[in-house]
Order: C-alpha cells, then sequence, then structure tokens
C-alpha cells in the first residue's frame, strides 16, 4: 500500500500537523512522524477537506468539444475539488439509468476525483412529467440529487410530486430558480445597467418568487429542496426567513456571484454573460454576508464550459455560463477570507463538509482524522496569482476572470490516497 | 472619431461639430451638383442584419453624395442565426476592401461587440442595434430641433422635449435622452408604466404617465414608432387604448405651443401613437428628419474616415 507523509501543514485550527496516509486513509495525525516513502513539505500550505462541487456542468455526453468528464476532472482537482456533481443537462439528457451509469462509469475511469451523476427531475428537461427517477436512484451511479438546471421546474406541480417521490430514498430536488415567463428573453439584471444597455431585463422577483413558492411546497410535504445559484439580496432575505422558522432548505451561491456585477455588461462582451445574471453590488454583499452567516450553506462553482464559438458573437446570440472550477478556491479566499467575513474552518463547511452532506457524498467532506478517506487539498493561503484563460485545464477558456489577480491557490490535491494534483501540475502520481 | 457607436461615446464638442459639418454640408450641397468628391475611392459596407431600408437608402444616399463606393449586405433574422455570424460577415467583407461598416443588427451590443472585439479595423457606424442606441438617428434630431428653434452653435437650455411611446423598447428614445441631455435641453420621457423601462430613474430625465398633463409647455414633441406585437404581451391592451392615451391626435395637436414641432423618426403607425392630420400638420418636421438624415450622416462618415475639422477648411472640402 502506498504511503505518504503530508509534514508541518497548517491544520483548520491553525496548528502545525503531519499526517500520514497508507492506502486510501488518513492513517496517522500528530507532530513529528517517521518520514514516510512519500514526503511532501507543506510548510505554509493549509490542509483542508478535499472540496466538493455541488454543481458542475461536464458536458459529456453530447458537447465532448467544450468539456469531457476527464477534462473536466483535471479542472477540478486544479481546483482542489476531490468530488464533482455533473448536471443533468447533456444530450442525450442525463434522465435515465443507462445515461447516469455512463458518466458515473466516465468519472471512474477518469479516476481523478468522485464524478456523481445529478438525475434530471423531468424527462428531457421537458418540466412535464417525471424522469425515470426511481431507477437513477437505484443505477449503479446511485444517484440522490435531481435537478433541471439550465431550466426551471416551473410547474409546481411537478415540483411537488418530485419531492415527495425522492422522500423514498432520502433524495434532494435541486432547483434552479427562474419563473420562465417573467423572464422570457431575458439578457441580463434588470435595472439601471439593462435599461441603459437595451437589454433585455431578468427580474430579481423571478427567482425570489420561484424560492418561495418551492420553500413553502417542501415544507408542505417534508421533504428535501436545494436552492442552485442564489443571486439576489431578495432570496437571501426568503432563505433566512425560512431558516428561522425551522423550515428545512438548503442554498448555494456561485463564486462569481461574490464578486462581479451587472456593470460588466456594459462591455457586451458575451464571456460575462451567466445564468443567474451577475447582479448588483448590493446583492453581491447580501450573498457574501449570508454566506458567513449560515444563510447560504455552500459554494457550488456552476462550471459551465462552452468553446469560443459560443462567445464570440453579439451578447443575445451567446450561451450563459462560466467555467469556475479552477478558480473557486480563490474567489472565496479574496472575498471571504481576506476581508475578513469568514475564517478557514467555514470555507471547509462551505466548500466541503456540507456540500458533501446535501449530495450524501460517502468518503466527502469528512472531518480529518484517523480512519477517514484521504480526500485532502493543500492550499498555499498568501499566493497571489494572476488568472491566465491560456492556462486554464478545462477544455474551454470561458473565465470571467483572465487577467484578474486572486489571493489564495491550490498546491496539492489527494484524492482517496492518490496524489492527483502535485505542485499545481495534474496528474495520477502513484 | 472612429466609430460612432453610442452618443455616451461622443463628447458635447464632438457632437456640436458633427452638427456644424452638417449645416456646411448643407449649403455645399444645396445647388444642382449634389456630389462632392470627398471619399472618392474609399468602400462603405452597409451591413444590415434587420430590415430597414429607409436606414439604408438614408446611408447609402449619403455615402453616394461623398462619391464612397457603397456595398450592400442585407440578411434578415433567423437566415443568419447559424453559419452566418457577424464575425465571419464582416470579416469576409472587410477582406473585400472595406473601410467602413454602417451596421444594423437586432441584438443591443452588436456594434460594440464588433469593434470591441478586434475582428475587424474597419471603421464602424451603429445605425440601429437592437433596443440600445441609433445615434445618427439622434444627430438628425438635434439637428432639425436646432434649425427650427434657432438654437446656433449654443446649448439647448430651456428646450423642452417630450418624447412620447415605447421607451422601453426603443433605441431612439435612448439615443435621443442622451444627446439632448448632453446639450442641455429639457427631457421629458412619456409613456404607459409598462412601456418605461425598469431603472429609468438612472437616466436623469424626467418620466410622466400622462400626455396631456403638461402638453402645452413642450417645444418639441418626438413620437415613437409603437409596434402592435406589444400588445400580444399585454404591454398595453389594444391599439385604441394606446392611442387615446398617447397618440398625438389632433385634440392634442391644437393644444400644442403655437411654434411646438412634431417629430417622428419613420415610420409612422398612422392612427396609432400619431394622426394624419398630426403627420401632415404645418408643425409636422417628419420630412425634413428624412432630409437632414441623408445630410448628418454625410458628417458622420466624413468625420470617421478622417476628414479635417470642417472649420478649419473654410467651408471647402
Amino acid at each position: 500500500m502506498n504511503e505518504i507523509l503530508l509534514k508541518n501543514a497548517i491544520a483548520i485550527d491553525g496548528s502545525i500537523i503531519d499526517l500520514r496516509i497508507i492506502g486510501t486513509e488518513i492513517a496517522e495525525i500528530g507532530t513529528g512522524l517517521n518520514t514516510g516513502d512519500e514526503t511532501i513539505d507543506c510548510t505554509g500550505l493549509r490542509l483542508l477537506p478535499g472540496f466538493v462541487d455541488l454543481h458542475t456542468h461536464l458536458r459529456e455526453p453530447g458537447k465532448e468539444n467544450a468539456e469531457t468528464v476527464l477534462s473536466g476532472s483535471q479542472a477540478a482537482v486544479r481546483g482542489g475539488f476531490t468530488a464533482v456533481s455533473a448536471m443533468a443537462n447533456t444530450y442525450p439528457v442525463a434522465d435515465s439509468a443507462g445515461v447516469v451509469e455512463q458518466v458515473w462509469r466516465l468519472g471512474k475511469s477518469a479516476g481523478l476525483c468522485d464524478v456523481y451523476p445529478i438525475g434530471a427531475v423531468s424527462a428531457g428537461l421537458e418540466g412535464e412529467k417525471l424522469a425515470e427517477i426511481g431507477a437513477m436512484a437505484q443505477s449503479a451511479a446511485r444517484v440522490r440529487v435531481f435537478s433541471d438546471d439550465g431550466k426551471c421546474v416551473s410547474d409546481p406541480l411537478l415540483m411537488r410530486r418530485a419531492l415527495e417521490y425522492v422522500k423514498s430514498f432520502g433524495g434532494v430536488i435541486a432547483q434552479h430558480a427562474q419563473e420562465p415567463r417573467l423572464t422570457a428573453g431575458a439578457q441580463m439584471n434588470e435595472g439601471a445597467v439593462a435599461s441603459e444597455l437595451g437589454l433585455a431585463g431578468w427580474p430579481a422577483m423571478a427567482e425570489e418568487s420561484i424560492i418561495a413558492r418551492d420553500i413553502l411546497i417542501a415544507n408542505a410535504v417534508q421533504s428535501r429542496l436545494h436552492i442552485c445559484h442564489l443571486s439576489t439580496k431578495g432570496s437571501v432575505e426568503i432563505v433566512r426567513w425560512a431558516k428561522a422558522q425551522g423550515m428545512v432548505v438548503t442554498a448555494e451561491v456561485t463564486p462569481h456571484h461574490l464578486l462581479l456585477t451587472d456593470e460588466l455588461a456594459r462591455t457586451y462582451d458575451p464571456i460575462y454573460k451567466v445564468n443567474p445574471p451577475l447582479r448588483t453590488m448590493d446583492d453581491v454583499l447580501a450573498l457574501r454576508a449570508a454566506l458567513a452567516d449560515g444563510t447560504i450553506d455552500i459554494v457550488a462553482t456552476d462550471h459551465a464550459p462552452h468553446p469560443d464559438e459560443d462567445k464570440e458573437c453579439e451578447w443575445a446570440s451567446a450561451a450563459f455560463g462560466m467555467v469556475g472550477l479552477e478558480s473557486a478556491l480563490a474567489i472565496v479566499v479574496t472575498t471571504m477570507i481576506e476581508s475578513g467575513l469568514m475564517d478557514w474552518q467555514r470555507l471547509a463547511e462551505v466548500m466541503s463538509y456540507a456540500p458533501a452532506w446535501i449530495g450524501g457524498y460517502e468518503g466527502q467532506g469528512e472531518i480529518l482524522t484517523v480512519g477517514s478517506q484521504a480526500n485532502l487539498v493543500l492550499v498555499d493561503p498568501h499566493s497571489t496569482w494572476v488568472v491566465d484563460r491560456a492556462a486554464l485545464r478545462s477544455r474551454s477558456r470561458n473565465t470571467p476572470f483572465h487577467g484578474t489577480t486572486l489571493t489564495g491557490e491550490v498546491v496539492h490535491t489527494i484524492y482517496r490516497g492518490k496524489i492527483v494534483l502535485r505542485n499545481k501540475e495534474v496528474g495520477s502520481y502513484e | 472619431m472612429k466609430n460612432l457607436l453610442s452618443i455616451n461615446d461622443v463628447s458635447r464638442d464632438e457632437a456640436m461639430n458633427i452638427l456644424d459639418t452638417a449645416a456646411e454640408l448643407q449649403n455645399l450641397t444645396a445647388g444642382t451638383v449634389k456630389k462632392l468628391p470627398t471619399l472618392r475611392g474609399r468602400t462603405i459596407a452597409n451591413l444590415f442584419f434587420e430590415d430597414s431600408t429607409r436606414t439604408r437608402l438614408s446611408f447609402e444616399a449619403a455615402a453616394k453624395r461623398l462619391s464612397a463606393d457603397v456595398i450592400n449586405f442585407s440578411a434578415k433574422g433567423s437566415s443568419v442565426s447559424k453559419g452566418e455570424s457577424l464575425k465571419d460577415t464582416a470579416q469576409t467583407l472587410e477582406a473585400m476592401g472595406v473601410d467602413l461598416f454602417v451596421l444594423r443588427h437586432p441584438a443591443s451590443g452588436a456594434a460594440t461587440s464588433l469593434a470591441e472585439s478586434g475582428w475587424v479595423d474597419a471603421h464602424i457606424i451603429n445605425a440601429g442595434d437592437g433596443t440600445h442606441e441609433h445615434p445618427t438617428q439622434a444627430l438628425l434630431d438635434a439637428f432639425t430641433i436646432r434649425k427650427h428653434h434657432g438654437i446656433g452653435r449654443s446649448d439647448f437650455n430651456g428646450v423642452k422635449v417630450a418624447i412620447v411611446g415605447d421607451i422601453a423598447h426603443s433605441r431612439v428614445a435612448r439615443s435621443n435622452v442622451l444627446l439632448l441631455k448632453k446639450f442641455g435641453a429639457d427631457v421629458t420621457v412619456i409613456a404607459p408604466p409598462t412601456l418605461i423601462p425598469v431603472g429609468i430613474d438612472s437616466w436623469g430625465v424626467r418620466y410622466s404617465y400622462d400626455f396631456d398633463e403638461e402638453l402645452a409647455s413642450f417645444d418639441v414633441v418626438m413620437m415613437l414608432r409603437v409596434q402592435l406585437e406589444r400588445m400580444n404581451d399585454s404591454f398595453f391592451p389594444n391599439g385604441r387604448e394606446y392611442a387615446r392615451g398617447y397618440g398625438l391626435d389632433e385634440s392634442r395637436l391644437l393644444r400644442l405651443k403655437r411654434d411646438a414641432i412634431v417629430m417622428h423618426p419613420g415610420p409612422m403607425n398612422r392612427g396609432l401613437e400619431i394622426s394624419s392630420a398630426s403627420a401632415d400638420s404645418a408643425r409636422s418636421v417628419i420630412l425634413e428628419q428624412v432630409a437632414n438624415g441623408v445630410i448628418v450622416r454625410m458628417a458622420v462618415l466624413y468625420r470617421s474616415l478622417g476628414g479635417p475639422d470642417i472649420a478649419s477648411t473654410g467651408g471647402s472640402l
């Protein structure tokens, strides 16, 4: 069995520790441990549980020109993730046991991180009748998270049925909250900037009304609702109210919504076109506060790769979405840790423990202790670096952060005892 | 001024300079010989991704009166959605030797995308991009207002302008608001609440839901074309109700100030936003706008393709 010794890492509580991995598990934690076969000097690096992304578009099957499970896995480990969740909007749609098992097997063969398929809620993402949720749950992929992401489950009756149906196996419905009629043709956040640019507005209430509705439905049927990519201050207020009532709901925010605003649309550069749209600074500050105080449970990337041709056009014709796996940690460090809003304990919660719990991902998001799975990431907390689109491991280049200086960089990633990122280089190091 | 993408990019002085250049051009071409040799050898492409015969003809006339060669590309709507992108079309035409693109496109920001993306080096004039801007329309409207109200080179202080109609979806309104504000005019936009854009507070103009309230105080009443399709999306119930609330009918025409002028960018929906009696009245300057359109577009093409400041040439081009 392979043995790895991490020497002089900074633990979450700030203490300096050594950690020995044998096989796939953490075997020993202490100080001054004897050097093993393979020793990594972790001086100055923070040791964290491997990150877990609950919202990733890996595009395979169907759009392999944008991303594959392998290239997406490489981007994931570059970003410190040891688990990702492949969204269902592929071609064909992941609405049957066959497709989710295919994605699951592709993840296994890539072998760099866990790839958990998310199943569609409705057949073909068409919002009309339930997909084969039970078959996906019982498949080899053991799907527990279901989402029509990219589209909203707008029919309230279908949403109710889906929430009820997943109770039999402890599943969760992840809702893309976007009232379709209120966002017909919408291009960017509704408000002052959109009115000046003549781009059709995407009102906050189109997101908030669905969130409010679904919280009520989920609590009436006592099932689990997760809200994807919250983007407005009003959404935060609704979730905060629901949690104060003791209602069960979880919510995520993307890194880009923690940093960017709709002012960027003034360039008409579709690199900033994303769903939900970038909002105002007022919203950004509300999202940061909510992530810090626990109203928002997790950070999820909504990594959405697109080939250049889908972004090299006028705004209205361009695809929605941004890649995010490789910059997620740095955005969270820059916006939340450097600003003093959050500590490393909370970062581990929002990027690892909580998303693993929501997804039910075994061996992920565990407290680092002897016997737990060795899914680990080592982060240089003070390293500043400039995002370079050409250096991304993703097959797509659509990052809105190109040229941006960020703080915090992933240095090593260890996936179930295997080094998959060594000194910022992706590979399978046996 | 290499490109004209938005009135936002044009300084007050540059805008005034365009109007002065237009005035000179109007004098120079007032006789029987309407053509000047200024842009001989330059090639201008009208790149129209949306139907607009009037605007295209106006730009074509302007370019030809300056002796430029003109080529026309038109493709509308869905036929260009796949395979014939803005990038490929512009690069193809530039490879044929185009010096300046006049771009009309249904997507807001298309002219900015073409200019800022580095796809082409040619100059770009925005001839209307989606619901964003139509800067040459605003320039020709300002030129028309200036002539009628005898303003000359000074600012438009005290000139009271009403822009009435589908403000939310109007590129003409956006460009006019920006330019008239630059010149110091007092602008009010008037529409039913459904057609006032969310975010209007940042525009720096007054807005009203009531056309009649200050009707007798306006020096300029600019009526916008209303798309009848809007009623299918419930922006208003039907054409009759719209006309009753926001149309310039005869009774409203009679209540205007004595020297007020009536403007419309065309094409008009007679009987909807404007009655025939208003469109054809002595106050109407709608056909003058068309004539001024050619002159002002000549000035814009001239300024963009590097013509010297007209004042410094003593009026000879």
